[in-house]
């Protein structure tokens, strides 16, 4: 199986972004941005159809609209009863702009299932590559900024008392968000990529007691779930992100029962 | 005045569409113990917002002496949103507050000093306990370790009695005071709760609507208290 480089770079660029993902989505869960991450995706998916129509790279329309709307987001961060109402009506937009640009395109009906599902034929050497800048980028600023995210994210009212610059914080991460929403659709798909910033992190944290070992068990939990979806696709040629949704939602329900059984 | 930390000068702050704070002048020294009491709505936590430098004065002067940068503010609220599942010990907890650049994990003296203060607190034999199975009592303990972590010189506990019973009341209170009389630590205590007020401060600052009075703890009876709450 790995002596195709299709397979190869799939490996590697699942990897990155089971990494990426296990990482930002403690942060995610912390923060309770489940919601905002699946926005994003599908923001995400507009701005790949966007690339497609001006014969861009998918990924690079990806990021320009995810990070653009991640910045609307954050300055809309004050008040969220208002937040919630904007994303859905992003959200709605962001679709319908999808479906509009994949028209006006004239791209077939498997450019659009590879944006919104995923593909493991679909990442070239050259995608990885970006992939790895991308992902490296992200990396290096969730460590520099770690623990103000980690005070933030944890305990909002403690930050905020303290004097931490919350807001910029707060528009940082969302950036960082667009970027790891960017990278990891290109495996699992626009429509999935939630799972992976979601679940991971979220079955976690009912196996640990210290945010450093929550981050751990999540990129462990979404390494599992891309490694053995990808092989799993391979040897059935069902789609990847089937897969790695069903392995993703059993450890999260393996986590509940387990949390009940604790309890 | 050279022990003065804190100087409020006619201090005065309104909403749009209520004057909250009127001509409130106070002068809080170094070591001082002072009780911030009166009834909801009076400006308790208006006055912390700007002693915190959350809202800036309608008109008058709030200013740290000898400058702000010698005044280190610990803050311990009422209520925190800490989610009871989140894998946060207490000993994590109280490390969130070394925010820093730099290495996400913390360093050899930064942990020596977490160890430190969950001594002080008397938190030491539950510190790997996750915050959300703590007792209120313990909750609050965290929370003020959290505060001293980075060796404030003022602490404000802002209600932070108010949801616990009397036994975890005195036990956060007596730490308090060891603190503030071992160390100098200069203490705001606001609260509802006079008569706990009585027990532990030095000083009390009255806010009722309109006007404010301040004095000796000890001169803070009964009577006054219910001639400033009809005035």
């Amino acid at each position: 199986m790995l002596s195709y480089p299709f397979m190869q770079n799939a490996y590697m660029a699942g990897t990155l972004i089971a990494i990426i993902s296990g990482i930002m989505g403690v942060f995610v869960i912390a923060r309770n941005m489940s919601f905002l991450t699946h926005t994003l995706s599908e923001i995400g998916f507009a701005g790949a159809a966007f690339g497609i129509f001006l014969g861009w790279q998918p990924l690079n329309g990806m990021l320009l609209f995810t990070t653009i709307s991640s910045i609307g987001v954050g300055e809309l961060g004050a008040k969220s009863s208002r937040r919630e109402n904007s994303i859905t009506a992003i959200s709605a937009l962001a679709i319908g702009l999808g479906i509009l640009f994949l028209s006006l395109a004239d791209s077939n009906a498997s450019y659009a299932t590879g944006i919104l599902f995923g593909s493991v034929i679909g990442i070239s050497r050259a995608n990885v590559i970006q992939m790895v800048a991308l992902s490296v980028a992200v990396l290096i600023v969730i460590a520099l900024i770690y623990r103000f995210l980690k005070f933030d994210s944890f305990d909002p009212v403690g930050a905020r008392v303290q004097g931490l610059w919350t807001r910029t914080l707060s528009v940082i991460f969302l950036v960082l968000l667009a970027f790891s929403v960017s990278v990891a659709a290109q495996i699992v798909g626009s429509l999935l990529i939630f799972i992976l910033l979601t679940l991971p992190a979220a079955a976690a944290k009912y196996f640990v007691h210290t945010v450093g070992m929550m981050s751990t068990v999540a990129v462990a939990f979404a390494l599992i779930g891309v490694w053995l979806g990808l092989y799993l696709s391979y040897v059935t040629n069902w789609p990847v992100s089937f897969f790695i949704a069903v392995i993703e939602v059993l450890f999260y329900f393996c986590a509940l029962i387990y949390q009940r059984i604790r309890a | 005045m050279t022990d003065s930390i804190l100087q409020l000068k006619q201090l005065s702050f309104a909403f749009p569409d209520k004057q909250v704070i009127n001509d409130l002048s106070y002068n809080l020294k170094k070591g001082d113990f002072l009780s911030i009491v009166g009834e909801n709505g009076v400006g308790k936590t208006t006055l912390m917002r700007l002693i915190l430098q959350e809202l800036k004065p309608t008109s008058g002067e709030l200013a740290f002496l000898p400058n702000r940068n010698a005044v280190k503010v610990g803050y311990v609220p009422q209520f925190r949103n800490v989610d009871s599942e989140y894998p946060l010990s207490i000993q994590d907890f109280v490390g969130l507050n070394f925010a820093r650049f730099g290495v996400p994990w913390l360093t050899g003296s930064e942990r020596k000093r977490v160890r430190e203060i969950l001594k002080e607190t008397k938190l030491n034999d539950i510190r790997k306990r996750p915050l959300g199975q703590a007792s209120g009592g313990e909750k609050q303990k965290a929370y003020l370790a959290q505060a001293l972590l980075d060796r404030p010189n003022l602490l404000i506990l802002d209600e932070s009695t108010a949801s616990l019973d009397p036994v975890a009341k005195t036990e956060l209170l007596d730490l308090v005071k060891q603190i503030n009389n071992h160390q100098q630590l200069t203490v705001i205590f606001v609260t509802h709760d006079i008569p706990l007020a009585r027990r532990y401060a030095d000083d009390y600052l009255f806010l009722s609507p309109g006007h404010y009075e301040a004095g000796k703890i000890t001169e803070l009876t009964n009577e006054k208290v219910g001639a400033m709450n009809n005035a």
